[in-house]
């Protein structure tokens, strides 16, 4: 208990501007029949204390995986291989499990993408959220039911005393999400890690969740990592964006100029492929071919094959990822064609 | 490009006024356990999925059909497929009543597409094998043309002629996806229904298909119904869209007219819920409160009240029809779509949200 206590302490210790949460040159790989998938391949990200990130890629480009890493909860095919995770100071990926449970919950909390498996269905909904404040803030049983029933009301879940009691099965998808971010918050961590909270929910609903968690983030300081594959939906919340292709990330910024001004091809793609409500088109574009295996990636850029910019230098070198401006990066060699095409086609991104 | 007629020479020899499609009040209910049981609960245990639809679908024209998971927009369409028989109501093909077993060549006219390609194909045929036997039970070609025919469905498609020994395994999302759009238009359907054709897919790829799907409509002439959540592609599509809330269709107009000025509060809350690519959502209120009520307890009056911002007391008791404005092509169900004296939006607060979502849930 004490120890943890001694952690939470530690957010004040942190120089304001350093980051809350550092990922250097993370690596996972997971081994399968067909051969070793390097499934998250050099991975650098960083979250500065109350600040949204967004890790925006397509299935398969290693964006849960990374998630994953950082809290410590692979499948356990998959392992990391490389790299750090440095929260406040201290490497995750060097600490025994037993280490790592006294973080996840009053340091670090993760919502995942469908809550009725990631909640115990046998347990009523109350005692879930109320368990991390009575093994990790120290509370008895009456404080913690309290605390969870305030949760409750916090995140919306109306007549939060009688549904204390309900179990998961009897609450709606929304409210099973609501849930979830309950039992993230129980515990004060000063980051959530979000794992497409909102795939799974209509739009309404899901426009009830975005704003939940924007506001309750806002009010309590607390940082947001959020994995999703829909561009707009990061829009909502985020304010820096990280995009992954390939188990790499292959452009950075906020997520103003990366919607409005991709330097990455990649990037580019996913913006005019996807249709705009606001904004119709007369033909989609879509990115051509699919993304490659990761057993054996392609050598050099690892969207050359799929690139209409692509130069014989992209077959040859890895492109590392570089800054262009003040938080801006890109792993494109060339990224200067994305500017001059947008700023040939005009106003049509 | 191809031998497959634009428009096949029994619609062409049809009056040009009438509807393609035509469905009167159709109904379709799902009965959850026993009756006895539910009435010993005092529980409702009759599941009204599609409550009372009329539409009409023009020849030629790409219709959309949005709502929430549970608004029975999927139920509907594979009721107008046939694979789901409906409980009341009537639905017109050129102007012909289907019955409720139909025949093969009027099963024939109506073809659908499922979300998902993974589920939707068979894994023990390749994909020539499943055309060909379509192609052989419909006798759509005489059987020399064949093969012919095959290939040429799925070059039509943007498959490779090699498609016709792999199995449905060998592909990725979207090439299944392409298959099962084959698939649909072996039988030279008259209009295709395609139920969230892309929701699976990735973005990326999503694009092709839709690109696909327009591509099909000007070279062929096909009649659309897209069913969809993504009011995005909805609006990339078509040109008309119908929106359903709990087994009705609650709204139906031009796409443009639809987006720039819907008069449904429950539309005008579903374009306004739509994430954009601008930021940001900050603070002020959700743009539709609460949950959608259980299709078991369907509320009194019109079903949106629950929900509704500008609500009234006489919301609760009558149930408002579909009923257009001085422009004929929008039809709104709402008692205050087409007045002048709208009602002031309630501005929502969390208690009152929590309240209304505790009375539904």
């Amino acid at each position: 208990m004490s120890e943890s206590t001694a952690a939470s302490s530690g957010q004040g210790w942190v120089a304001a501007g350093q980051p809350l949460l550092q990922v250097n040159d993370l690596r996972v790989q997971i081994a399968s029949r067909r051969g070793i998938v390097r499934a998250v391949d050099g991975v650098s990200l960083e979250v500065p204390a109350g600040e949204a990130v967004g890790l925006v890629g397509e299935s398969g480009s290693g964006k849960s995986m990374t998630l994953r890493a950082i809290l410590g909860v692979l499948p356990p095919e998959a392992s990391i291989v490389g790299g750090q995770v440095v929260l406040d100071g201290v490497d995750l990926t060097e600490l025994t499990n037993s280490q790592l449970n006294k973080i996840r919950g009053p340091r670090i909390a993760m919502i995942f993408q469908e809550p009725m498996s990631a909640l115990n269905p046998v347990m009523r909904v109350g005692n879930q959220i109320a368990e991390g404040p009575q093994v990790h803030l120290g509370m008895n049983r009456a404080q913690a039911a309290e605390r969870a029933i305030e949760l409750m009301r916090r995140v919306g879940i109306p007549d939060p005393e009688r549904r204390y009691r309900s179990f998961p099965h009897e609450f709606s998808g929304g409210m099973r999400q609501r849930v979830m971010i309950a039992i993230a918050l129980s515990c004060k961590p000063s980051m959530i890690l979000c794992d497409e909270p909102t795939t799974a929910l209509d739009v309404t609903i899901q426009d009830q969740i975005l704003r939940l968690l924007a506001r309750l983030c806002k009010e309590s300081g607390t940082s947001l990592v959020f994995v999703t594959h829909d561009l707009p939906v990061v829009a909502q919340i985020c304010h820096r964006l990280a995009v992954m292709y390939a188990g790499q990330i292959v452009e950075r910024g906020t997520v103003e100029e990366i919607l409005t001004k991709p330097c990455h091809p990649y990037t580019l793609g996913l913006v005019r492929s996807a249709p705009d409500v606001d904004h119709v088109r007369s033909s989609l574009v879509p990115i051509p071919g699919s993304p490659p295996s990761l057993i054996n990636p392609p050598t050099g850029c690892r969207f050359h094959p799929r690139c209409k910019f692509a130069e014989e230098d992209c077959t040859v070198t890895d492109p590392p990822l570089r800054s262009i401006d003040a938080g801006r990066a890109t792993a494109c060699l060339h990224f200067e064609r994305c500017l001059d095409e947008l700023r040939t086609e005009g106003a049509d991104l | 490009m191809t031998t497959l007629p634009a428009v096949t020479a029994e619609a062409a020899r049809l009056d040009p006024n009438t509807p393609l499609l035509e469905a009167r009040d159709v109904a379709v209910n799902f009965s959850l356990g026993s009756a006895i049981i539910a009435r010993m609960r005092h529980e409702e245990h009759v599941l009204h999925a599609v409550d009372g639809v009329d539409m009409t679908i023009e020849r030629g024209e790409a219709l959309a059909l949005v709502g929430e998971s549970g608004s029975g927009k999927s139920t509907l369409a594979r009721a107008l497929s046939g694979l789901q028989p409906s409980d009341r109501g009537e639905i017109r093909l050129d102007g012909k009543l289907l019955p409720a077993r139909r025949s093969r060549t009027d099963q024939r006219k109506i073809q659908m597409v499922f979300q998902d390609p993974y589920s939707s194909l068979n894994p023990r045929m390749t994909v020539g094998g499943m055309l060909h036997e379509l192609l052989r039970v419909h006798h759509v070609v005489p059987r020399d043309e064949v093969e012919s025919y095959t290939r040429e469905l799925l070059g039509l498609v943007g498959l490779g002629e090699e498609a016709v020994h792999a199995y449905p395994r060998q592909f990725s999302g979207g090439q299944r996806q392409r298959v099962a759009i084959a698939r649909a238009l072996a039988l030279r359907p008259e209009l295709l229904v395609a139920d969230e054709p892309v929701s699976a897919l990735d973005v990326s790829v999503q694009a092709t298909i839709l690109n696909l799907l327009q591509d099909l409509r000007a070279e062929l002439g096909l009649t659309l119904l897209l069913i969809s959540h993504n009011l995005a592609v909805v609006r990339h599509l078509c040109a008309r869209v119908a929106v359903m809330y709990l087994g009705r269709i609650i709204e139906v107009a031009p796409t443009e007219t639809l987006f720039e000025n819907p008069r449904h509060p429950y539309t005008s809350g579903l374009l306004a819920a739509i994430p954009r690519m601008t930021f940001t959502k900050d603070g002020d209120a959700p743009a539709v409160r609460g949950d959608p009520p259980s299709p078991l307890r369907i509320p009194t009056g019109c079903r949106f009240r629950t929900r509704c911002p500008i609500a009234q007391p006489i919301c609760e008791q009558q149930d408002p029809a579909l009923t257009t404005g001085h422009d004929p092509a929008h039809a709104a169900a709402c008692h205050f779509a087409f007045t002048a004296a709208v009602p002031q939006p309630r501005q929502p607060t969390d208690a009152a949200d929590a309240a209304d979502a505790g009375a539904t849930s």
